[in-house]
């Protein structure tokens, strides 16, 4: 049994270049890498002797629309016998291909696909890269955050063609957003930011 | 002379009873050995993820009702932990015993409907009948504590929502007594029954090997012979400090996987008369009035609950930046919620890790060499509910 510390320290000692930042926060360990070292540091961590990261438990993609890198994909896995998580995460562009892992890993097969449904990022190598959740023959990538929550198209039975057909989405009425955000008092986070504005006053 | 064959495609589901929801499988048959599936889901995808990226966290909860249906608390209890996480707040111990309780009554609901209808996929309606009736007063149980029997949003960030019912405790304890009972007469139909073993006997084996890198986890994971379990090895809650013992199978083939969930319902049994017994009094949520709500009483007397109640309801609380994982047995494997919060009053992505999608990936090569007949066989074994497959 290793402790999250002593896992960090061995990877960041045998991967040293390929490792862009490590930390530990809320008791997890999260490491960032570089998207075309992502076979390599998975490998790694998979086939290590004292790692033993032999599960993969989910690959989470995210959307950042604002940055410059737009996504960033988690790999979460598991080391049975160390008991111990990691988060592998890696940012990168639109349009970037990143090199699938369904070699190390053959239950990356369905995770990958779904990525690829939802956001639209494209695996290399990847045996069958089809949309796995959505409707057959769907557009767009509804996990992205442009992509609006209403969808584009609606199906419906169609009495007169006595088939199920797909319209633009009509909405009686807008979808309606309320943004109760206020600057209202809110628990210690908000405290310490007050206080450290107060700080700041009294320099 | 040769004579040459063509493998024949069939399209199993998506209606069709044994797929258990909207499953459809298609199959390449030589004769009547599958050769190859190829499970196309999907069918029930409602957009969990992006619906709850636009609502605040005590919106978000019920979705996680709408998962794995049969056993809709477990789920909550994976994003509520999280929420906590991130927010670090603390739940008192009675909350932690009722939602252990509880818990283990969604754990007993979905074996009882999985070990059931695996039955009735191989051909024994009676189990079916006689679970079902049990399964109708454990979810009385969650109708007596959260108003409904299904989608019970009673987990809550910081606690639960509502201390139960004075009578309730005493009725599950009397469903504890009495449930083994049951048990021992589903056993008596299915264990040694000849036609279920060989329906289910050395059909559909996963070795450890495969099992690990499938990301297999729960009964299917323990039904190989790993022995693990999270609410043993990364106790959360009061796991910690309950006896009870975690069913290993041997074989890793259809019939193990039952033993283990026939097994791990009279462990649930325990556990929940072990939370009975030592279940403390005290607040059953947070005491932080910025997370949880104020009671129903300090409404009509007090203008800063009423002004709490108002923002709770209307803009939420917020959750410190950063992202968690937080993982829980749920009776169909490692239920998972990967949280990234932005610091605003919506989580900004919210992954569900659903042990069944990894399972219903593994179907080909489960199903690989065997008969179109173990097909409905294996797919009962793996404990398929669409709910959390397609989210």
């Amino acid at each position: 049994m290793k402790s999250l510390i002593d896992i960090e320290k061995l990877i960041n000692s045998e991967l040293a270049a390929k490792i862009q930042n490590s930390f530990i926060k809320n008791s997890e360990l999260t490491i960032e890498i570089n998207e075309n070292d992502l076979i390599e540091v998975i490998q790694f961590l998979k086939s290590n002797e004292r790692c033993k990261f032999r599960q993969l438990i989910d690959i989470a993609g995210v959307d950042y629309p604002d940055s410059e890198k737009r996504f960033q994909l988690v790999y979460l896995l598991l080391s049975h016998q160390n008991n111990i998580r990691i988060k592998v995460s890696t940012q990168f562009q639109l349009n970037q291909i990143i090199n699938s892992i369904t070699k190390i890993f053959s239950s990356a097969n369905w995770m990958e696909r779904e990525v690829f449904d939802m956001y639209g990022i494209k695996f290399k190598n990847h045996p069958d890269l089809r949309r796995i959740l959505t409707d057959y023959g769907f557009k767009g990538h509804p996990l992205r955050k442009d992509f609006p929550l209403t969808g584009f198209n609606e199906v419906r039975y169609s009495e007169k063609e006595k088939k199920v057909i797909y319209e633009p989405v009509k909405l009686e009425q807008n979808y309606r957003n309320f943004d109760f955000e206020s600057p209202w008092e809110g628990t210690n986070y908000l405290k310490k930011i007050k206080n450290l504005e107060k700080h700041d006053k009294k320099n | 002379m040769t004579k040459k064959t063509k493998s024949l495609n069939l399209n199993f589901g998506p209606q069709h009873p044994a797929a258990h929801g909207v499953l459809r499988l298609i199959l390449e048959l030589d004769g009547e050995v599958v050769e190859k599936a190829d499970p196309h889901i999907g069918l029930l995808h409602r957009g969990t993820e992006k619906l709850i990226e636009q609502k605040t966290y005590t919106q978000a909860l019920p979705y996680f009702d709408r998962l794995d249906y049969v056993a809709p608390m477990n789920q909550e209890h994976a994003f509520a932990l999280a929420a906590e996480k991130l927010l670090d707040i603390e739940v008192p111990i009675r909350a932690k015993y009722i939602r252990v309780i509880f818990c283990e009554i969604g754990r007993i609901l979905s074996h009882i409907l999985n070990v059931t209808t695996q039955a009735l996929d191989v051909g024994a309606l009676t189990p079916s009948l006689w679970g079902f009736e049990e399964r109708e007063t454990l979810m009385t149980f969650y109708e007596r504590a959260s108003g409904s029997r299904l989608h019970a949003n009673y987990f809550r960030t910081g606690g639960v929502h509502q201390d139960i019912p004075l009578k309730l405790i005493d009725d599950i304890e009397k469903f504890c007594k009495s449930f083994p009972k049951i048990i021992d007469d589903l056993e008596g139909l299915l264990t040694d029954n000849r036609i279920f073993k060989q329906r289910n006997v050395e059909i559909g084996i996963v070795t450890k090997q495969e099992a690990l890198d499938h990301s297999f986890s729960g009964v299917m994971l323990r039904g190989s012979g790993v022995p693990w379990d999270l609410r043993r090895s990364q106790p959360y809650e009061i796991y910690k400090d309950l006896d009870f013992k975690i069913p290993v199978g041997k074989n890793g083939d259809c019939y193990d996987r039952y033993l283990c969930r026939i097994e791990e319902m009279r462990e649930s049994v325990k556990i929940i008369l072990q939370c009975i017994e030592k279940l403390p009094k005290g607040p059953v949520k947070s005491i932080d009035g910025k997370i949880s709500p104020p009671n129903r009483d300090d409404l009509k007397q007090s203008m800063e609950a009423l002004i709490h109640h108002f923002k709770l309801f209307t803009e939420g609380y917020r959750v410190p930046k950063g992202d968690v994982y937080t993982a829980v047995e749920a009776p169909k494997g490692e239920f998972g919620v990967y949280l990234i919060s932005d610091g605003s009053n919506k989580p900004y992505r919210c992954k569900i890790r659903a042990p069944g999608f990894s399972h219903l990936q593994a179907m080909d090569y489960l199903i690989r060499g065997h008969m179109l007949a173990d097909v409905p066989a294996v797919l009962g074994s793996l404990d398929i509910v669409f709910g959390e497959v397609d989210r």
